[in-house]
């Protein structure tokens, strides 16, 4: 990975012309989108307008048949997989909360901590206080300190959505992609997730996928509205609610 | 870093366990050896060699809780490493018969002779040293393991679809080894064993050393797999198996795990197998049956599932049943019995007997512990709800 001189774009995620189609089906069209170092993003779009999948193309998940997609202006994520992808530094937060149920809240972020992910590192793991100290402060930041002795299959969906959170914390990745964050919150837990992803984003670029408009207003950053697997527009979060393509796209014809 | 592992994996179950092994390991022998015919206490030697053989059983049944329980792969077709052990010690004993053989060729195994072979296949050399049979018992299932997850792990075939071709994996060891030209002895496999490290196999004395090596194994395989799922593999191995993609997505790459626990358990099951042959003096290809494979697997399930002690116990159980119905006037509807018992088990007890004693045993062991436990139950009362929840 050779640095600066090859590098091609100063966006810590750019994404140029990809597109997926599933069996004839166009998820993603011709879609352009940059992501500046240490900004925060929100995407907002209908159904189907391809949002989940563009965060799997990111994470390799997906591969796109055409296009390209960097990272830091250096990397092609679309010739790596998940676990490389995610060791360079991007961590995803899932729609559904995707934690570990039958492990306790503290060993979820015990094993998100970005240290030796390697069979042997694992094999022969002896925790250390640095590492404790750093689940304790994530702990504090995602307000689960006092059930970290608990499973995390017995928490509340918005404590797990919090867990989640936290595990990206634990990784700490360059950047994060969190999708649908406060889907069956209440309006409190949405207000607490709202000033948590601030916190995150003084020192992490973050993409944030929502439904939830009073959600986006609170975060007051850049909006990206796709539609149809490509941007129909960008802007604040006023400029885009009062466009009209999007107002249509949003209400039907 | 050895205590510290030991510290870890020895909780007072497995300590109970390990010591109730050792102590059957040493006192059935000596009970066979010393005590007198007529005394109640004497075991019979038909015995000694029936139980060494539910402990080779309880030794495979661990192999498949580590990749079962743990890692959520269920392997149908773990009969095959077990056997491939026990081949790589059947053809150890069968250099050792040397010329004692009915045709009396001093390097040629009786049936190759018979197939009027004029030498030995390359595959078989080195056979005769015990140290090299011992390596092979390791290494032939460990690479086997390997290969085939190497592929299976990469592709990320899971579920039903790795089910279904470990078991294709096994048959297929099964019509090769049933082939006269494979050089095993086709149909009849290999047995008529005379010694095994100049001790005659079928004494009362090599048997019940056998029984106490098998015990020995059992405890090491159980310290074993105990180290693994007690360190922080283990709990990525049980990431994998509640949320493969999950861990994927944390940075963890899950085809070497899984490719490390599942090549571990096919080292282990091949031991098994190896300890198996000289105690029941045969192995044929019909080891290689996938019919044994699937009821290994349900041992494990009636002895409870991810929790190693209902591994071991389920073997033990089951066979003990086995023996004791195919025995009577029961023993044509046996296969009937166990198909109920997996149909009773997944219905009344899901988790197995283990894993339904701790559901049970473990909130009143929380509850006895609350005051001094851990810091979520340390204001009174807090405990109690938490409990219920």
């Amino acid at each position: 990975m050779n640095v600066m001189d090859t590098r091609a774009t100063s966006a810590m995620l750019y994404l140029d012309g990809v597109h997926v189609s599933f069996d004839g089906f166009h998820a993603i069209n011709n879609l352009s989108l940059t992501l500046a170092p240490g900004e925060m993003r929100a995407i907002i779009g209908p159904n189907g307008a391809g949002k989940t999948t563009m965060m799997d193309i990111i994470t390799g998940k997906t591969k796109p048949d055409e296009g390209t997609v960097l990272f830091d202006g250096t990397v092609d994520l679309t010739r790596l997989d998940e676990t490389r992808i995610a060791e360079l530094g991007i961590g995803r937060k899932f729609q559904k909360p995707t934690v570990f149920e039958s492990q306790t809240v503290q060993d979820n972020l015990l094993l998100a901590l970005n240290v030796d992910h390697s069979v042997r590192g694992t094999l022969f793991w002896r925790g250390s206080k640095a590492e404790s100290e750093r689940i304790d402060k994530v702990l504090e930041t995602i307000r689960l300190t006092d059930a970290r002795n608990r499973l995390a299959g017995s928490l509340s969906h918005g404590q797990k959505q919090w867990l989640e959170i936290g595990m990206l914390l634990a990784q700490d990745p360059k950047v994060l992609l969190v999708d649908e964050p406060v889907a069956g919150m209440t309006d409190v837990e949405t207000h607490l997730t709202a000033e948590l992803l601030k916190e995150i984003n003084r020192n992490h670029t973050i993409m944030v996928v929502e439904h939830d408009m009073t959600f986006v207003r609170e975060l007051g950053v850049k909006v990206t509205c796709l539609h149809e697997g490509s941007v129909l527009a960008e802007g604040s979060i006023d400029q885009v609610s009062s466009n009209e393509r999007v107002v249509e796209v949003y209400l039907g014809r | 870093m050895t205590p510290h592992i030991l510290t870890r994996s020895l909780d007072r179950a497995a300590t109970a366990f390990v010591l109730i092994v050792a102590a059957v390991g040493v006192l059935i022998p000596l009970s066979n050896l010393l005590l007198p015919q007529g005394s109640m206490f004497h075991v019979p030697t038909y015995l000694v060699a029936l139980w060494g053989k539910y402990v080779c059983y309880a030794i495979l049944a661990l192999s498949i809780d580590l990749i079962w329980g743990y890692c959520g792969i269920l392997s149908l077709g773990h009969g095959a490493f077990f056997a491939l052990g026990g081949y790589a010690m059947g053809m150890y004993l069968m250099r050792q018969i040397g010329s004692r053989g009915v045709y009396g060729n001093p390097i040629l195994p009786d049936f190759m002779v018979f197939l009027n072979w004029d030498k030995l296949p390359w595959y078989w050399y080195g056979f005769d040293k015990f140290a090299f049979a011992a390596l092979m018992v390791l290494l032939v299932p460990g690479l086997l393991a390997f290969c085939f997850g190497w592929l299976a792990f990469r592709s990320r075939v899971t579920g039903v679809y790795l089910s279904i071709i470990t078991q294709a994996m096994t048959y297929a060891l099964l019509l090769g080894f049933f082939r006269n030209d494979f050089g095993f002895g086709g149909n009849n496999g290999l047995t008529d064993f005379k010694d095994i490290l100049g001790f005659n196999v079928q004494a009362e004395g090599t048997r019940c050393v056998l029984f106490l090596l098998s015990c020995l194994a059992l405890v090491t395989a159980f310290l074993i797999c105990r180290a693994v799922v007690t360190s922080k593999l283990g709990k990525v191995l049980i990431a994998v198996r509640d949320a493969e993609s999950r861990t994927r997505f944390l940075g963890y790459r899950v085809e070497s795990y899984k490719l490390f626990v599942f090549t571990l358990s096919a080292c282990m099951a091949g031991v098994a197998g190896a300890l198996y042959v000289p105690q029941v003096g045969i192995i044929n290809p019909s080891e290689f049956a996938p019919g044994n494979s699937i009821e290994a697997v349900i041992w494990v399930a009636v002895g409870g599932r991810g929790t190693l002690v209902g591994a071991a116990l389920g073997a033990v159980v089951v066979n003990y049943a086995k023996t004791f119905f195919t025995s009577g006037p029961l023993a044509p509807y046996w296969l009937f019995m166990l198909g109920a018992l997996f149909i009773l088990v997944t219905l009344l007890l899901p988790k197995g007997i283990v894993g339904t004693f701790n559901s049970w045993w473990e909130p009143l062991k929380a509850r006895r512990n609350s005051p001094d436990a851990d810091s979520a139950a340390r204001e009174d009362g807090v405990g109690a709800p938490n409990l219920a929840e």
